[in-house]
């Protein structure tokens, strides 16, 4: 299938729809972020954030400066991040699972107490 | 056929991400996540990132997915569902969000004509990638990548610092453990 | 004599030590250090005196050394501030009496301090003055002199106010305090217009003979008077501070709350002939330039030398007997400065006679008056108070505080030959020499001096006999004590031979003091009525002294109450000063300012409470309004567009 797939690239998807998907996923975890109460949701809503900003990064090297590699390493390097990020928080999470019983978000509230 | 595929993949993404983070089980939103992540996989594919595509389903998909999985495991009973009644909150963020969206896409449709569309095919050389990578030149990211492994490794410390049981004043780190 | 700095850093090192380790020292260490350093310093500045009067003479004029002198701040173009050392005849003379008395102090207060609390924190602080004094007269310049004559203030104070958990003494301390730091303010003042006015505050140039630097000074005027008057009289103002000359005499006999060794040694010897001393300092330009500031300080000193006087008859506290007596003594070296009507000093020029009757008057009367608080502490030691009538009879039970006592008190009265005859008859001299008015009130004077010294004599040593309390019986104090008193006693019997003349005249040339025989005469038989009157009223225990008040008592009264000059001083700061300014002020600053200020806080509580619910720490909706911020941000720069 990859194979298939590179052979056709080259025509005609334009940047635009790219864009628009990326930005669909970039509100709805903005949406998410907002909305959830368990942390493990609100940390499932960053990631659709930072998914979308991967997808920017590449499109953006792809179709505007192809010739360099500034966009892909980043989004490399987001990826990379997101992966420490995501270790870290799901640490706490569980940290304060253990401590409350629950990953509701108010709980953190009560930490400042 | 490409422009097909890639309205699947845009489909897929548009869809799963708004169950993504509307879904009432916990479980089910992960696996959402997972179906957007695989099809952002694909994205970078039709973009001809082949490594990307190999790192976004092995560390997202495979890794981070993991994490969240076991996460979900640890922390909530099956079954678990939260409600997602139309409070203050929810109805704001609607707005806020469905604002900020047509707000960005209008900006975004006003300009992204004006930019140049080319696109380049072929595969990248994994070559070219490793050398820039570990190169100290200019576009190359040998600083970047180290930045990147010594946060890797302050997280490893930091994870396991966090989630470890807290012993209290006489016990041991072994006692806890039972 | 680059060895000359260790005189000042000795003191000081010595103050470190023993104020920084004191808790850890042993109260005997700590006053071994002290007076052993002392020791050091005295041998030091004997050495300096004999090498200087030995050696450094340039055609027959004594020399003006400045062994260090270096720049410590630099003020705009031509002004610095130098930190040194400067060695000429008068520094020298005070390095002297300052250490010698100093020395006495320190080994006197090993026995009389013994076993009190703070003991360790007595040494360092008499360090400490130490100090400053010596860092006083050693100065190069106006504004170091300024800086150690704080510093000798706040050590003062601390001193006065060593019972600190006397309420009288710490209202002592800082009455002493105010006071002298009120009359520094206008010596501050009276400094900043001669520097700025000269461009220099160095005494070398200063002095230096060279006349154009005052031609600023003298050529602009304040009120009918050069800029050079105001500051030369601002000047004195701090002198009359530190020297408690009238009318800011009031904080001296209150600081004899002080432990009676600080009492010899700051409120007799040293830190109150400062003023003196900065006088002398300062004498050529008063001289030079402003002999009408100088005649005026003879006048404040004559009339100050008589109101004390008069209220020492009166006192029955033996030390404000002496704080008065002193007050009164400084009076007289004021006068002696202020009746100079030049430089030169010689057979046929008597102009400058003054000023070294005044530096020789300060020599003796700093020994004789120190011997006196001794003594005076030393009964006190005995009887445990300072009080005329718990005492009596005393010359059995005490025969070497006697013996000394009778030697001081001769000496200020002007018996010949003890010292205070010498110096002082050539004060009367000068003033004689000036106008005879002022001989003739300085003659009465001295003749109400040697009368109120008797009178405190006969009080403590004769009159009715010691009633013995119980089985404490007064005895003489132990040889820490003893010695110093006939240490001072020795040097006040052949201090009037010193040939004082040779080493400090105005003019720095050699001086032989001859006496003039007329006045000699007049002041010795003044000298003894007054002591035949005291000996009259007071060596028996007799009726007639309280009939002659009862016969006077107007007067009593008035010179008992020190001529109510501190309810003078009481009227105008709590009447004047606090009803009719503090009070407004104090009101302005409850209402108008606390009141600004307690709005503000009131505003910002209110606020506070009206935008707590912003400050909720719920992480979503800060996220929430940073991105609807955003959003509205971007919006405003798309429509603006």
């Amino acid at each position: 299938m990859g194979e298939l797939l590179i052979n056709t690239t080259g025509s005609h998807v334009p940047m635009l729809p790219y864009l628009l998907v990326s930005l669909i996923m970039f509100f709805a975890g903005i949406y998410g972020f907002f909305t959830r109460k368990n942390l493990i949701l609100m940390l499932i809503s960053v990631e659709l954030i930072l998914n979308a900003v991967d997808i920017n990064f590449a499109v953006f090297n792809r179709y505007l400066f192809p010739e360099q590699m500034e966009g892909l390493f980043y989004a490399l390097f987001v990826i990379a991040i997101a992966a420490c990020e995501t270790a870290v928080a799901i640490a706490i999470i569980i940290n304060v699972y253990r401590k409350f019983g629950n990953t509701e978000v108010d709980n953190i509230q009560k930490m400042k107490e | 056929m490409t422009t097909i595929i890639f309205y699947i993949l845009a489909l897929v993404i548009a869809v799963f991400s708004v169950l993504a983070v509307t879904s009432k089980k916990v479980i089910r939103s992960a696996t959402f996540l997972l179906f957007v992540l695989l099809a952002t996989a694909g994205l970078f594919l039709m973009l001809n990132y082949h490594y990307l595509f190999a790192v976004q389903v092995t560390v997202y998909a495979g890794g981070i997915m993991i994490l969240f999985i076991m996460a979900i495991f640890l922390t909530h009973k099956p079954g678990d569902e939260f409600s997602t009644k139309m409070s203050w909150k929810v109805r704001s963020s609607v707005l806020l969000a469905v604002g900020g969206l047509l707000l960005t896409g209008y900006i975004i449709v006003k300009n992204v004509t004006r930019v140049y569309n080319y696109v380049q095919s072929g595969e990248m050389k994994m070559q070219e990638i490793g050398t820039a990578m570990m190169g100290t030149e200019k576009y190359q990211y040998l600083l970047p990548f180290e930045v990147i492994s010594l946060l890797l490794l302050a997280c490893i410390i930091g994870a396991i610092l966090i989630a470890r049981k807290e012993t209290s004043a006489g016990e041991t780190d072994s006692d806890s453990d039972k | 004599m680059e060895y000359t700095i260790l005189i000042l850093l000795l003191p000081l090192l010595s103050f470190l030590a023993v104020g920084l380790l004191g808790v850890k020292l042993k109260p005997c260490t700590a006053g071994l250090v002290g007076t052993i350093t002392l020791g050091l310093v005295t041998a030091l500045s004997y050495f300096t005196a004999y090498q200087f009067f030995t050696g450094h003479k340039v055609n027959g004029v004594w020399e003006t050394l400045v062994p260090y002198n270096f720049t410590w701040l630099n003020v705009g173009e031509n002004l610095h501030i130098d930190l040194g050392v400067l060695i000429d005849p008068i520094s020298v003379m005070m390095l002297v009496v300052i250490s010698t008395v100093s020395l006495m102090v320190h080994i006197y207060s090993m026995g009389y301090m013994k076993g009190e609390k703070g003991f360790q924190r007595y040494y360092a602080f008499l360090s400490l003055f130490t100090f400053s004094m010596l860092g006083l007269v050693l100065a190069t310049n106006i504004f170091q002199m300024y800086i150690f004559w704080e510093l000798v203030g706040v050590s003062s104070y601390l001193l006065i106010g060593f019972y600190y958990t006397k309420p009288s003494a710490v209202a002592a301390a800082k009455k002493a305090f105010i006071v002298t730091r009120f009359a520094d303010f206008f010596f501050l003042i009276g400094i900043l217009v001669l520097s700025f006015s000269t461009q220099t505050f160095d005494f070398g140039i200063l002095m230096g003979g060279d006349e154009s630097i005052f031609s600023t000074a003298l050529g602009s005027t304040f009120m009918g008077a050069s800029a050079l008057v105001w500051a030369m009289a601002l000047i004195f103002i701090g002198g009359a501070g530190k020297s408690a000359m009238f009318p800011l005499q009031v904080w001296l006999p209150d600081a004899m709350e002080g432990p009676t060794p600080v009492s010899a040694l700051i409120h007799a010897a040293t830190m109150v002939v400062a003023g003196v001393y900065l006088v002398a300092r300062l004498f050529p330009i008063y001289i030079g330039f402003t002999p009408e500031v100088l005649h005026g300080i003879g006048y404040v000193g004559a009339f100050t030398a008589m109101f004390a006087a008069v209220i020492a008859i009166t006192q029955t506290d033996i030390k404000r007997v002496l704080a008065f007596s002193t007050i009164s003594q400084i009076g007289f070296m004021m006068v002696a400065l202020g009746v100079s009507t030049s430089m030169t000093l010689n057979h046929s020029e008597h102009g400058g006679l003054g000023y070294m009757s005044s530096m020789f008057h300060l020599f003796t009367h700093a020994m004789f008056k120190a011997l006196l608080f001794l003594g005076a502490g030393s009964i006190i030691h005995a009887v445990h108070s300072n009080d005329m009538k718990d005492m009596g009879g005393l010359r059995k039970y005490m025969p070497i505080t006697h013996i000394t006592f009778l030697i001081a008190c001769l000496a200020i009265a002007g018996i010949p030959p003890f010292s205070g005859f010498v110096s002082k008859d050539e004060i009367m001299t000068a003033a004689y020499g000036f106008s005879t008015g002022m001989g003739v009130w300085m003659t009465i004077t001295a003749g109400i001096t040697a009368f109120y010294m008797f009178r405190l004599y006969y009080n403590i040593f004769w009159g009715k006999d010691y009633v013995v309390q119980g089985n404490h019986k007064p005895h003489e104090s132990p040889l820490s004590m003893s010695f110093p008193l006939m240490f001072l006693a020795f040097i006040t019997i052949v201090g009037g031979f010193i040939p004082f003349g040779k080493f400090v005249t105005p003019d720095r040339t050699v001086y032989d003091i001859h006496l003039d025989w007329k006045i000699a005469v007049i002041s010795v038989i003044v000298a003894v009525i007054g002591i035949a009157l005291a000996t009259l009223l007071y060596k028996k225990d007799s009726k007639r002294p309280a009939e002659l008040a009862a016969k006077m008592q107007g007067l009593y009264k008035a010179s008992y109450n020190k001529f109510y000059i501190d309810e003078v001083y009481m009227f105008i700061t709590k009447k004047i000063i606090f009803n009719g300014i503090s009070r407004p002020f104090a009101w302005f600053d409850r209402h108008v300012v606390d009141g600004a200020m307690n709005g503000m806080a009131w505003v910002t509580g209110w606020s506070s409470e009206k935008t707590k619910r912003f400050q909720s720490g719920s992480m979503q909706w800060y996220a929430w309004v940073f991105l609807a911020g955003i959003l509205l941000i971007t919006l405003i720069a798309i429509l603006a567009n």
